[in-house]
């Protein structure tokens, strides 16, 4: 018979599956909730709302809704756009941040502790605050493309990547993860003879992968979800992101049965890089639990 | 000599020839900002229209680009702010007034006259001077079935005789007696934006009250605080108090599907939703006008209409863009299409369901004969946000006096602040 009492490690055991299992269930159900309404036409789907059935692929089951909303928006060149911008932009974002993190862990410079402190608040400012200002900027920017000198930005790729290359958390969370970094090795590294370049990207950053998967979810999530800036920004349907994609999806009748295939098919690039990068983000976030 | 001549005389001619023939086709291009992205009806019939257009004549050619609704204004805001506009774009009728006072609108050149015989609400005035024009106009009304009337031996009201507001309330407390509904009345309170204002002010405004004062647009005070709006508030608090209507956590499936299931009796509702409920009881279903609480019945009017930006070098060609979109054909072609009620009646005329005898006829009737436009000043886009709030407080329950005061103050204190947007 179950003891009930705190020593008891198959009750203990039993607890904590049950409060982990309510846990999961909280984060799964919405998404079991979306990709099963995806499949309900919208009478059905707005019926089941009431009852378990929102969560089972019961009645009438189909693809209908995503033909649909493929008919609706141009679903492949808004992926395209936001997988473009959003792969240029993690990919430069990482190279960049690590450098300054490197730079403002390991090399000494004049003002180093000024703009370490300055690229901090900017943690505390929100991006709603300076987006008007970053507009008029970018409107007003030059450019030398293929079809040679132009002035302003609105309306490409490049507006909706260069703002966001380098960004204060993903520099602090660099630095703070090379901080860690054994001090033996650098220094041994650098009395080989190496180049402060050879040490950056021969010894530190292959040491690096928990925290470059960490700075690449981050990263991919924030600019995966734009929406404010590429509505300021992108006036013309060839440059749209997928949230802004989203909003073809709300008429007057909404077809809420294409908004949520719709959302299936934008939230599957997200779950797909999570999922190959979750255990060396989790490892990242475990050994930042585990510091000091 | 001949020969050189002959060539000179073929290459001169050549070149003349294909001077005339650039200048012939040399149309002058004028972008169009529409916020119809993701209806593939809507892009059907504006594509139509620019294409017709664009080979009617010779002197302009219109690029149509097209917005997904839920963000067009704030692009409009920002393009604006980066000195991006279009030629010509559309605006929804309320907020014209703010974009013409921010400059980024200039006044149409229409001849007026032409737009005689146009249903009120889908001209835009602001300062004297038409800004804009819409093809269509919406409206709204208390949706029902006889049978649920006749259930309760209440009257069908008319135009010229509404339910005053006793009768209303006399209806609402016997619908709830029955038993057989969740609520007697659907407000669509799980809608929210823009759709209080345009919704619930007409009752406002038929208790005596307004979200401003339109003699002066210089105060709210006495409109929106007064007696007027006092008793509105205290209504409008009633109905959720006493359980006529589901409130502020209305599931928004519910609004969709809750009449056509019987959940409610009654649903203040727009003609865009209106076929459904044709569709699913037929000849008993009933478009009414709303109640006259002591003014009046009105309903609200303006829905997105054609304006020239001011950044346009070109207005005279935008103009004629405008002006070619108002045909008959391209309004009822609109109204078939997305439902909207055609502006004018000759339009009207043409459609399935606002000519005469159309099951939505009633709809153009409601627009033509109660139509009240939401206050015309540049501070509506404030005053409508406020307004919303302090419907959803005192639908949960705040004091209504300190609520409207409270609204009122911030109301003022935006019109103060905007040096009372130049009225």
């Amino acid at each position: 018979m179950l003891r009930l009492d705190a020593d008891n490690p198959r009750l203990r055991m039993t607890v904590r599956y049950l409060v982990l299992t309510l846990i999961a269930l909280m984060f799964v159900t919405p998404l079991v909730f979306m990709m099963m309404s995806s499949l309900k036409p919208d009478q059905q789907l707005l019926a089941d709302t009431s009852s378990m059935r929102a969560f089972l692929p019961v009645g009438d089951i189909s693809f209908d809704n995503y033909k649909a909303a493929f008919e609706r928006a141009p679903i492949g060149l808004f992926m395209l756009n936001s997988l473009f911008v959003t792969g240029i932009t993690v990919a430069l974002g990482l190279f960049v941040c690590s450098m300054a993190g490197f730079s403002f862990v390991f090399l000494n410079w004049r003002g180093k502790s000024i703009a370490f402190s300055i690229i901090l608040a900017t943690l505390i400012v929100p991006f709603e605050t300076i987006a008007i200002p970053m507009l008029l900027m970018v409107s007003k920017l030059p450019w030398l493309g293929l079809d040679g000198f132009s002035w302003g930005w609105l309306n490409s790729y490049r507006v909706q990547i260069v703002p966001f290359v380098a960004d204060g958390l993903t520099i602090f969370l660099f630095a703070q993860y090379f901080k860690d970094l054994p001090k033996e090795l650098i220094e041994a590294a650098r009395v080989e003879g190496c180049s402060w370049w050879q040490v950056y990207w021969r010894v530190v950053m292959p040491l690096s992968g928990p925290i470059l998967a960490t700075a690449a979810i981050l990263k991919f999530l924030a600019m995966y979800n734009q929406y404010l800036w590429p509505i300021m920004v992108t006036q013309q349907e060839q440059y749209r992101p997928v949230l802004v994609g989203l909003q073809y999806f709300f008429q007057l009748n909404t077809a809420w049965g294409e908004v949520m295939a719709y959302l299936t098919i934008i939230t599957l690039p997200v779950l797909v890089f999570y999922l190959a990068l979750q255990r060396a983000f989790i490892a990242s976030i475990a050994s930042t639990g585990v510091k000091g | 000599m001949k020969i050189t001549k002959k060539l000179t005389f073929g290459i001169l001619s050549a070149a003349a020839l294909g001077v005339c023939a650039s200048s012939a086709y040399a149309k002058t291009d004028l972008s169009l900002w529409y916020h119809g992205a993701g209806n593939g009806v809507e892009a059907k019939i504006i594509n139509q229209i620019v294409s017709d257009f664009n080979n009617s004549q010779d002197d302009w050619n219109v690029s149509l680009e097209s917005f997904p609704q839920g963000s067009y204004n704030d692009s409009v805001t920002a393009a604006a702010l980066a000195n991006n506009l279009p030629d010509i774009l559309d605006v929804d009728g309320p907020v014209m007034p703010n974009w013409a006072w921010a400059g980024y609108l200039q006044p149409l050149m229409l001849d007026e006259a032409m737009l005689t015989d146009f249903l009120p609400g889908v001209k835009g005035y602001w300062d004297g001077q038409l800004y804009s024009v819409g093809l269509w106009d919406a409206a709204v009304a208390m949706v029902t079935r006889r049978s649920t009337l006749d259930d309760i031996g209440a009257r069908v009201p008319t135009l010229e005789a509404p339910w005053s507001a006793q009768e209303f309330n006399d209806i609402l407390a016997k619908l709830k007696a029955t038993g057989k509904y969740d609520y007697p009345l659907d407000l669509g309170m799980a809608w929210k934006g823009e759709w209080f204002p345009y919704a619930f002010s007409p009752f406002l405004q038929s208790f005596g009250g307004d979200l401003v004062d339109r003699s002066t647009y210089a105060t709210a005070e006495g409109k929106l605080n007064g007696d007027a709006a006092i008793a509105f508030g205290e209504w409008w608090q009633g109905l959720f108090s006493q359980g006529y209507a589901p409130g502020n956590s209305q599931d928004p499936a519910d609004r969709d599907t809750g009449l056509l299931e019987g959940k409610y009796a009654m649903q203040w509702n727009g003609n865009w939703a209106a076929l459904n409920t044709l569709n699913k009881f037929g000849d008993d279903t009933l478009f009414l006008p709303a109640p006259d609480f002591g003014n009046g019945s009105t309903i609200g009017a303006a829905s997105w209409q054609f304006g020239v930006s001011a950044a346009s070098k070109h207005p005279q060609g935008a103009s004629a863009f405008i002006e070619f979109a108002l045909q008959d054909k391209y309004l009822a072609a609109f109204s078939d299409g997305i439902g909207v009620i055609p502006a004018k009646y000759s339009a009207a005329a043409l459609t399935e369901n606002y000519k005469e005898g159309g099951a939505m006829a009633v709809f153009y009737e409601l627009s033509k004969a109660q139509a009240l436009v939401r206050p015309v000043t540049p501070g509506y886009i404030v005053e409508a946000k406020v307004f919303e709030k302090a419907l959803a407080d005192i639908a949960d329950g705040a004091d209504v006096a300190d609520t409207l005061d409270s609204a009122v103050d911030e109301i003022d204190s935006d019109i103060q602040k905007n040096r009372r947007y130049g009225h």
